[in-house]
């Protein structure tokens, strides 16, 4: 074990009594056996993975004071979220026996994933405008044609553009936060500009009850 | 064939576990003791939590949780704001524990109870968490004023900034809404925390995920 060595104050005295030469070293193992505990330790309590966080940014509530204008959606598509399911249609909402003489919107039925009737491939097919000027827009970036400043006006001008879609999200009583976001990623996904989650109107959960049966 | 020593030289090891403890001990930061587990849901974005937040949680059961970041005296200050609002009285221990915790959810009545309990014991409240009903929305309270305490304290660390000659972006200062919520909780649950921060006109929030592969870049 390690001493410090008494000198006794220097050699002056006659008997010249000398410091036994003691080893240097110094036995390190429980010092390296303590190392490697906290090496352990952090090794497995470290976590990598900062969480992230994903930004929507919802519509301001409307004044109660101004008057309601009925908005004419044009290339719009309603995503409802039944507890594991998820339903679609496009355009606008026409109720049975509507007075437009409109035929009455059926919901069709979509599903998470990339395969065939998937959320992602009917995105990719309804937000073509977007996605082709994207693609337009990324290989001008690419060649330095643009700056990337123009190149990010060009893109939000692209996803707020009339021809691009505008997607609506509603929710029935039961739908689970997962959904919702899985719904929002694929959006983002699918470079989606206009996301507005609103309330479901009675006539759309009807419409749900009949295909989730309950 | 002489015989060599059995012991062998064990430094470059040694100095390897070394610089390894001091990694992992400089790089890991420790998961705060949250008042509830929250299982998030993944998506592809990949924006870092910011640092100075108000964040709402919500468990699987729907119950809402309320935390903010900030120094010391920001959270002191929000809970006498609330003490005042709600006509209630702390003791500087109950203070202490309140600065000392991440996030809570229990009823302003029961808030004495539950600051002088230990966090072990807290673990097993019983609590239907922070009311947000339109009779006794005390979310909205916790929110309105922690919002004013981050953005004051924001407000001072700006000017700091500024007059030490940096540039800062005012943006930075201010507090950001963050919505912790639990895949399985149900979305109408989150939905009233939503319209909670709606009425007070802050529209701009944030869901925590975690990291999904995005499918548009290549492996």
């Amino acid at each position: 074990m390690a001493e410090i060595a008494e000198s006794g104050g220097g050699g002056h005295d006659k008997g010249k009594k000398r410091a036994k030469k003691q080893s240097t070293k110094v036995d390190m193992t429980p010092m390296v056996d303590l190392a490697f505990l906290l090496l352990t330790f952090f090794v497995l309590t470290a976590t990598f993975s900062k969480p992230k966080v994903m930004s929507l940014v919802y519509p301001a509530k409307p004044d109660e004071k101004v008057e309601k204008k009925e908005v004419e959606v044009n290339n719009a598509i309603t995503f409802l979220l039944a507890e594991d399911r998820i339903f679609y249609y496009e355009g606008a909402f026409y109720p049975e026996g509507n007075a437009k003489g409109k035929p009455a919107t059926k919901l069709e039925e979509a599903n998470f994933g990339g395969g065939e009737g998937s959320v992602r491939k009917l995105l990719t097919k309804l937000n073509r405008f977007v996605l082709e000027k994207k693609v337009g827009l990324d290989a001008e970036l690419k060649n330095k044609q643009i700056a990337d400043s123009t190149y990010t006006r060009k893109i939000r001008e692209a996803k707020s553009a009339n021809e691009a879609l505008k997607v609506l999200i509603k929710t029935d009583n039961d739908a689970t936060c997962k959904n919702f976001i899985d719904l929002i990623d694929e959006l983002k996904i699918a470079d989606i500009g206009v996301i507005a989650p609103v309330d479901i109107m009675q006539s759309e959960l009807d419409l749900v009850k009949v295909k989730t049966g309950k | 064939m002489p015989k060599s020593s059995p012991s062998i030289d064990m430094t470059p090891m040694v100095d390897l576990a070394f610089l390894l403890v001091t990694f992992f001990m400089l790089s890991s930061s420790f998961r705060t003791d949250e008042a509830a587990v929250i299982d998030t849901p993944s998506s592809i974005s990949d924006i870092i939590i910011p640092e100075n937040v108000i964040m709402v949680s919500i468990d699987k059961d729907g119950r809402k949780f309320f935390g903010m970041s900030g120094k010391d005296d920001v959270k002191t200050r929000l809970l006498g704001s609330m003490a005042k609002k709600y006509n209630l009285k702390f003791t500087n221990e109950q203070v202490k524990e309140f600065v000392k915790m991440t996030n809570f959810g229990c009823d302003m009545k029961e808030m004495p109870a539950y600051l002088s309990l230990t966090s072990a014991e807290r673990k097993n409240f019983k609590t239907t968490g922070i009311p947000a009903d339109s009779l006794n929305n005390q979310l909205k309270d916790w929110i309105w004023y922690g919002n004013l305490e981050a953005l004051s304290a924001g407000e001072e660390a700006f000017l700091e900034a500024t007059d030490k000659g940096l540039n800062p972006e005012a943006n930075d200062f201010k507090p950001k809404f963050i919505l912790k919520v639990d895949g399985k909780a149900v979305y109408v649950r989150a939905k009233q925390v939503i319209d909670v921060f709606r009425d007070l006109n802050l529209n701009n929030l944030n869901f925590v995920t975690s990291l999904e592969h995005d499918p548009r870049k290549k492996e």
